[in-house]
C-alpha cells in the first residue's frame, strides 16, 4: 500500500487539483487529473478542442461539479464565489451596437456582482484608469468597446479580470482569433502580470508555441488524462504517446513544436489541421 | 391641447414614455425585444379574461404578464429561450382568444387594449401607473450591475456568485411590470414599440450606458409629446405617430452614424 508523502509544498499552493473526474451526459470527460500551481507562476493547459479544458476551468471555478477528487485553492476547498481567482472567458461577444465603453466592462470586474447603483464614483474612476494603464488600455478607455479590435478586447478583459485583485487569473483560449502581432502582445502582458504582481497565471491554448518563452509549466490535456511538469518533462513522445494512447512524434523545428501521429499510429488517422488547432488524438499539430 | 381630460392625457404619457425609455435600455442591451414583445401582448389575453369574469382588466394584464415571464424564465432555463417565449406567447395569446369568444358584447373594451385609450386616461388610473413606474425604476436600480455583467459575461457573473437566473426572472418581471402599467394607456403596440425605438436610438448614438438610458428616456418622451400634439391637431392615431417616430430615429441615427464612421475612415 503506498503511503502518501507529505508534499511542502502542496500547503503554499495556489491551486492544487488533486485527482479530478468528471462524467457529463455518460462520458468521461476527464480523470483523474491532478496538478499543482504556485503563486506568481505561469502555466499553460495545452490540449485539442474538446480534450477537458473549459470542463477543467468550470471546475475550478466551482460552475461545475466533479465526481471524484479535491480542488484547493488558496489551501480552500472550492465555494460558489472565489474572489481569489480572476476569469477571462472564451466567448464573448461585443455588439458593436451595445451602448457600453471599454471602462465600463473594467468597472464591472470591481463590483458587477453587487446590487445596486456604485455611489463612490471617484475612487472607482481612479481604479478603473489604474487597471487600463497596468494593462497599456488607457488610450482606448472611452471607445465603444464593440468597435476595439481582438487584442484590444481581450485586453480589457484581463483588466476586467485583475482589478479585483484575484491571486489565481483563468483565461480560457485568449489567444484565438487573435493575430500573430496581438498574440505576442497579450502573452508579455500576462508574463509581465504574473511576475510583477505574482498573480499566478493559468491559460488554455490548443498551441503550445506562443507560450514557450514564458511558460513555467504546463498541463496537457488529451482525452480527458492529464501530464504536468516543465514543457521539457511533458512534451516527450514517452509521456504524450502515454497520453493519447498511441504513438506520437515531437519534433522540434526552428524553436517550435510540432506534435504529430506517428507511423505506427492506427491506420484510419487523418492528418488533419485546422489553422494549428489539433484535430483529435494521433492528428496533433501543435 | 391642454384643457380638461388632455391633462391627464400628458401626464400619463409622460409617465409612460420614462418608464419605457429605462426599461428598454435593458430589453435592448440584453437582446430581450421579443420578450418585450410577447409578455405585452401574451398580458392582453389575461385582460380578455377579466372582463369575462367582470374584474378590472389590469389585473388580469397584471397575472397574465406576471405569468408569461415567469414561465418564459422557467422555460427558458430548460430549453432555447426564444422558443419558450413564442410558446408563453401564442398560450396567452390563445387564452385570450378563448375568452374573447366568450365575452362579445366587452370585446370592444378589449381591443382597446391593443391600441390604448392615451386619449381618456381617468384621474384616478395616473397615480397606480405613477408607482408601478417607481418600482420598475428601483428594481432596475438595484439590479443594475449584475443585469450589465450578466449582460455581457454570463460565465464570468455566476463565477462571481451571481445567480444570473435570478437576475434573469427579476428582469423579466420588471418587464411584466413595465407592461401592466403601460398597456391600459399606449396599447400591447405602442408599449412595443416605445421600448424598442428610443433605446435601440439612444445606444447607438452614445457610447456610456448611463448617457443612453438617459437619452433613451428623452427620446421616449420626444416621441410620445409629438405623436400626441400632431395626432391632437391631425385626428390621425396616436398609435401611427408614435410607431413611426420610433422608427424615423432608429434609422435616422443608423444612417447619421454610418455617415460619421465613412467621414472619419476616409479622412
Amino acid at each position: 500500500m503506498n503511503v502518501p508523502v507529505p508534499d511542502p509544498s502542496a500547503d503554499d499552493a495556489i491551486l492544487n487539483v488533486d485527482g479530478i473526474s468528471v462524467w457529463l451526459a455518460g462520458r468521461e470527460v476527464l480523470h483523474d487529473v491532478r496538478f499543482r500551481i504556485m503563486p506568481g507562476e505561469f502555466t499553460g493547459l495545452i490540449g485539442s478542442n474538446g480534450a477537458g479544458k473549459t470542463t477543467l476551468f468550470r471546475v475550478i471555478l466551482g460552475l461545475q461539479t466533479s465526481s471524484t477528487g479535491s480542488v484547493l485553492v488558496g489551501g480552500r476547498p472550492l465555494t460558489h464565489r472565489n474572489p481569489i481567482i480572476g476569469y477571462v472567458p472564451q466567448k464573448v461577444f461585443f455588439d458593436p451596437d451595445m451602448p457600453l465603453r471599454a471602462r465600463d466592462v473594467v468597472g464591472l470586474g470591481l463590483d458587477g456582482h453587487r446590487l445596486g447603483i456604485p455611489l463612490d464614483w471617484g475612487r472607482r474612476r481612479q481604479a478603473v484608469d489604474a487597471m487600463l494603464d497596468a494593462v497599456d488600455a488607457r488610450r482606448f478607455a472611452d471607445a465603444r468597446v464593440g468597435n476595439l479590435s481582438g487584442g484590444e478586447q481581450q485586453r480589457v478583459l484581463i483588466a476586467h479580470a485583475l482589478i479585483s485583485r484575484p491571486r489565481l487569473l483563468l483565461l480560457d483560449e485568449p489567444l484565438a482569433n487573435l493575430d500573430i502581432g496581438a498574440e505576442g502582445e497579450v502573452v508579455a502582458l500576462l508574463a509581465r502580470i504574473a511576475r510583477e504582481q505574482r498573480i499566478a497565471v493559468f491559460i488554455s491554448a490548443h498551441d503550445v508555441n506562443p507560450l514557450l518563452p514564458v511558460m513555467d509549466r504546463l498541463v496537457y490535456v488529451a482525452a480527458g488524462k492529464t501530464a504536468s511538469g516543465t514543457t521539457a518533462e511533458v512534451i516527450r513522445a514517452e509521456v504524450l504517446s502515454a497520453l493519447y494512447g498511441q504513438h506520437v512524434d515531437v519534433l522540434r523545428v526552428h524553436g517550435r513544436i510540432l506534435v504529430v501521429a506517428g507511423a505506427e499510429g492506427p491506420p484510419g488517422v487523418t492528418f488533419e489541421e485546422t489553422d494549428g488547432v489539433a484535430a483529435g488524438p494521433g492528428v496533433v499539430s501543435l | 391641447m391642454f384643457s380638461g381630460f388632455m391633462v391627464n392625457t400628458w401626464i400619463a404619457a409622460t409617465l409612460v414614455a420614462v418608464i419605457a425609455g429605462v426599461v428598454g435600455f435593458f430589453v435592448v442591451l440584453r437582446g430581450a425585444a421579443f420578450v418585450a414583445h410577447a409578455i405585452p401582448h401574451g398580458a392582453f389575453g389575461g385582460a380578455a379574461g377579466a372582463v369575462l369574469i367582470g374584474v378590472n382588466p389590469l389585473a388580469g394584464l397584471g397575472v397574465f404578464a406576471v405569468g408569461g415571464a415567469l414561465g418564459i424564465g422557467w422555460l427558458g432555463r430548460r430549453g432555447r429561450h426564444d422558443v419558450a417565449t413564442a410558446l408563453a406567447l401564442v398560450l396567452m395569446l390563445g387564452l385570450g382568444a378563448l375568452f374573447l369568444s366568450f365575452s362579445v358584447e366587452y370585446a370592444a373594451a378589449i381591443y382597446s387594449l391593443l391600441f390604448g385609450e392615451v386619449l381618456g386616461v381617468p384621474s384616478d388610473e395616473l397615480l397606480p401607473i405613477a408607482g408601478l413606474g417607481v418600482a420598475c425604476i428601483a428594481a432596475l436600480a438595484v439590479l443594475y450591475r449584475p443585469l450589465m455583467l450578466t449582460s455581457i459575461a454570463p460565465e464570468v457573473a455566476e463565477a462571481r456568485g451571481v445567480r444570473a437566473q435570478r437576475i434573469e426572472t427579476g428582469f423579466l418581471l420588471v418587464v411584466a411590470l413595465a407592461a401592466t402599467m403601460t398597456v391600459p394607456v399606449v396599447g400591447v403596440l405602442l408599449m412595443f414599440s416605445l421600448m424598442i425605438g428610443p433605446a435601440a436610438t439612444a445606444g447607438s448614438l452614445t457610447r456610456s450606458p448611463r448617457n443612453a438610458i438617459a437619452l433613451s428616456v428623452l427620446i421616449a418622451l420626444a416621441t410620445v409629446w409629438l405623436a400626441l400634439a400632431v395626432s391632437y391637431l391631425t385626428n390621425l392615431p396616436v398609435g401611427f405617430f408614435v410607431g413611426t417616430l420610433g422608427a424615423v430615429w432608429y434609422g435616422g441615427a443608423r444612417i447619421w452614424t454610418a455617415r460619421r464612421r465613412g467621414r472619419t475612415a476616409s479622412g
